[in-house]
């Protein structure tokens, strides 16, 4: 009887005090001190960064001789794991700096996880305008720098030249400056066998590129202040009805999945050196990997282009971010300065040149959120390669220079979740795409109002 | 006098009483506290937090019932919940169908039942990420084996992964991979079936299906019970296998509704989305199913479950 009125009594008062919540009045870092001059120590710990290549580890080399013989990195390796980061921030012991997605620092910062940088980066002396507009604004919420850009990825068009030059097509019916000319070329492309699909003519890689057809076709997803969706307007409609209709036009989203699914992507039995892939919109660092285990493919490339011609990408990547309650924030602030430095990149790129040319392989360069940075690696990669691998690198250098991306909010995931479960039913063919988009639009813009709300109330 | 004997012979038989009762208790507290610890209090926090807005990062605030009656306005709680109980619906009678065939089979394997018992047993121990993974492998449309395997008898198999009518009996079949635990509880039981009930069935004409179904089955049916039961809450609790084929890192964007388990969607809301409130209240709405559909298991044991040696 006695034990079960203790131990009630126990679990009470612990339900009262909320003693496994955590949330204590952690240290904000706003008596921190930021200055490129200062002697630092002590540990820099980093969440979500791991050194696992010469352009990690040479930066990395840079930062420890930055920060001094007295403080010492210590990195928690692998992908950034949100529930780890917030919990470690909730209980009062965060790392020094996190490595983030850039989508993801809105929603850290409307939740207060991290801090804005405003004086780190003018004690750091962090120059702020060598940085890509669009990388910038996605780690800028509510008028305030969160987060320092560090990588960036854009999207170039990739395609198979043997299989273009035997359809009668070139990369420029596939670079999506003329739909009419991709949904020809994808019939041409895709090849049946006994009522199967054997080859992808071409894949609109959605859901995930919804945000680069609608852009192509002159709309965002959201509006430049993160405040309103705009997934219903009929540009994105009609995006996604063409981007459907690639699908739809060899036998169903389904089939297309099925065979892209059973490719070797990574490896040298790859979509593109199996030809069974005509074209896609594919992220720049394919690149390097299709040059790497198939050096011999027949491949085109192009940039993705918009309806007027343009070239146009999707620009996404990480940030550093120095969380809420740092134990060393002055390190951290030092070590994204770094990181994020064109002289680091320099230095890391040409260690990338050496150990290709060593290996006898191309330097396909370097994209970061930083210009400076990324014309003076420019400057390193071949200019008279006439391959197709040298039409990559130009035309990933181009896209880079035509980037545009997604203003940060505070409902980064939800908003994401949103348009991505709406273009699923689509392709699933539970729902028609304006429908779909009727519906996404009122779910996205209910947790972009509460969100806001939420962040306007404190 | 004898009163007095008495008394101090009651007072004895208490104080031993007692002092057995305590020694059960230091005996048993290791697992009182950790019970206390890990399961009690956590189920209770998350009764307070399903009360709560709370995104881990900032404090709880009381919202009264908020999240409850938002979860019956939500369409996604509903489809979650109907995949779940279609997806149980299916797996369980699936995975008792078969494991009871694999150990009638085991029952007469004779010498070489040791090597099959662990055989059976070995896919329990593979990660459920892995058999995630696999599934989208053996259930690909183009290059899956199951497909594969159809296709030698004629059938052009569906597309397991994508299409949606297809995607919960595609997880059915990757569930068959683990019966094995079933198995080994199941060929258990079947051992203890008396020999001479079975003869005298033999005697009495009856052939080998009367004899599975008026002798054995009515026997071995608290193993069976306790397999429905315990398979009904694991199904009702899906997530890992789903969540890597469907939901996770190899599919960033691609999902497909149809395997949204509730257990899939309550970890969204929860890890990805940070709505811990409403997650703590998804979970105390499925602890409230997962306890009303056992107890209907328990009332209907009543009936179709004997016990040898009394009980019925």
């Amino acid at each position: 009887m006695r034990l079960r009125v203790v131990t009630g009594a126990v679990l009470a008062g612990c339900l009262l005090a909320g003693c496994a919540e955590g949330t204590s009045d952690s240290e904000e870092t706003s008596d921190a001190s930021f200055d490129s001059n200062a002697d630092l120590s002590g540990d820099v710990q980093v969440m979500g960064f791991g050194a696992g290549d010469e352009i990690a580890t040479v930066r990395l080399e840079k930062a420890e001789e930055e920060l001094g013989s007295e403080a010492e990195v210590k990195l928690i390796e692998g992908d950034l794991d949100i529930q780890q980061f917030l919990s470690s921030v909730a209980s009062g012991e965060p790392p020094s700096l996190v490595y983030a997605e850039r989508s993801q620092i809105g929603t850290f910062a409307s939740r207060g996880a991290v801090v804005p940088l405003t004086d780190c980066i003018e004690g750091e002396g962090i120059d702020t305008s060598v940085f890509r507009e669009s990388a910038l604004s996605e780690v800028t919420f509510a008028d305030e720098v969160y987060g320092i850009p560090e990588f960036n990825v854009v999207q170039l068009t990739q395609a198979n030249a043997d299989l273009l030059e035997q359809s009668g097509h070139t990369v420029e019916d596939v670079n999506g400056s003329d739909w009419d000319a991709v949904l020809a070329a994808n019939k041409d492309l895709m090849k049946m066998e006994g009522g199967d699909l054997a080859t992808i003519g071409y894949d609109s890689k959605l859901p995930e590129f919804l945000p680069l057809w609608a852009k192509a076709n002159g709309v965002d997803l959201i509006s430049e202040d993160g405040r309103t969706a705009q997934l219903d307007d009929p540009a994105v409609v009609e995006a996604l009805e063409f981007a459907v209709s690639v699908y739809d036009a060899q036998g169903g989203f389904g089939e297309v999945k099925a065979l892209r699914d059973s490719a070797d992507f990574f490896g040298d039995g790859n979509q593109f050196a199996s030809g069974t892939l005509g074209a896609m919109p594919m992220e720049q660092w394919y690149v390097s990997v299709l040059n790497d285990v198939s050096p011999d493919a027949p491949m085109a490339f192009d940039t993705v282009r918009d309806l007027q011609g343009e070239p146009i990408a999707w620009a996404s990547g990480s940030a550093w971010a120095i969380p809420k309650g740092s134990p060393n924030p002055e390190a951290a602030c030092r070590m994204a300065r770094v990181m994020t430095e064109t002289e680091s990149w320099v230095a890391a790129a040409e260690e990338r040149v050496r150990l290709r040319e060593k290996d006898g392989g191309l330097f396909t360069g370097i994209l970061t959120a930083n210009e400076e940075a990324d014309a003076a690696v420019q400057e390193m990669v071949p200019s008279d390669d006439q391959s197709a691998w040298g039409q990559a690198i130009a035309a990933m250098y181009e896209a880079n220079d035509h980037t545009f991306a997604m203003p940060a909010n505070p409902a980064g995931d939800e908003f994401e979740q949103a348009w991505q479960d709406e273009v699923n039913k689509v392709l699933t063919g539970d729902k028609e795409p304006a429908d779909a988009l009727a519906d996404a639009q009122e779910a996205a813009q209910a947790a972009l109002d509460e969100a806001w709300a939420t962040w306007d109330e404190k | 006098m004898s009163a007095t004997v008495a008394a101090r012979k009651e007072r004895k038989e208490r104080g031993s009483g007692r002092h057995q009762g305590r020694a059960a208790l230091l005996f048993i507290s290791p697992w009182l506290i950790g019970f206390a610890i890990f399961m009690l209090y956590p189920v209770l926090y998350t009764i307070y937090l399903s009360l709560t807005d709370y995104d881990v990062i900032n404090d709880p605030t009381y919202v009264g019932l908020d999240n409850y009656r938002e979860l019956m306005g939500d369409d996604k709680v509903v489809l979650a919940m109907r995949n779940t109980f279609v997806y149980t619906a299916m797996a369980v009678p699936a995975q008792l169908v078969l494991s009871l065939a694999l150990a009638l089979l085991l029952q007469r394997a004779g010498q070489a039942a040791g090597f099959f018992r662990t055989a059976f047993f070995l896919p329990k121990m593979t990660p459920p990420v892995a058999v995630g993974v696999l599934l989208l492998m053996l259930l690909n449309g183009q290059s899956g084996l199951v497909n594969e395997f159809l296709g030698w008898f004629g059938i052009s198999g569906p597309n397991w992964t994508t299409d949606p009518s297809w995607v919960k009996p595609g997880l059915v079949i990757m569930s068959l991979w683990t019966v094995g635990a079933s198995v080994i509880i199941l060929l258990a039981a079947l051992q203890e079936v008396p020999e001479e009930l079975l003869d005298a069935a033999r005697v009495d004409g009856a052939g080998w299906w009367t004899r599975l179904r008026h002798v054995v089955l009515p026997i071995i049916s608290p193993a069976i019970y306790f397999i429905v039961v315990v398979d009904t809450i694991a199904s009702l609790q899906s997530f890992t296998e789903a969540y890597t084929a469907f939901f996770g890192a190899g599919n960033t964007t691609y999902s497909n509704d149809a395997a949204l388990f509730y257990a899939i969607y309550l970890f969204q809301q929860a890890f990805e989305f940070l709505h811990m409130g409403y997650a703590s209240a998804m979970a105390v709405l499925l602890f409230l199913v997962v306890m009303v559909v056992t107890a209907v298991q328990v009332l209907l044991s009543r009936r179709y479950v004997h016990y040898t040696g009394g009980q019925s």
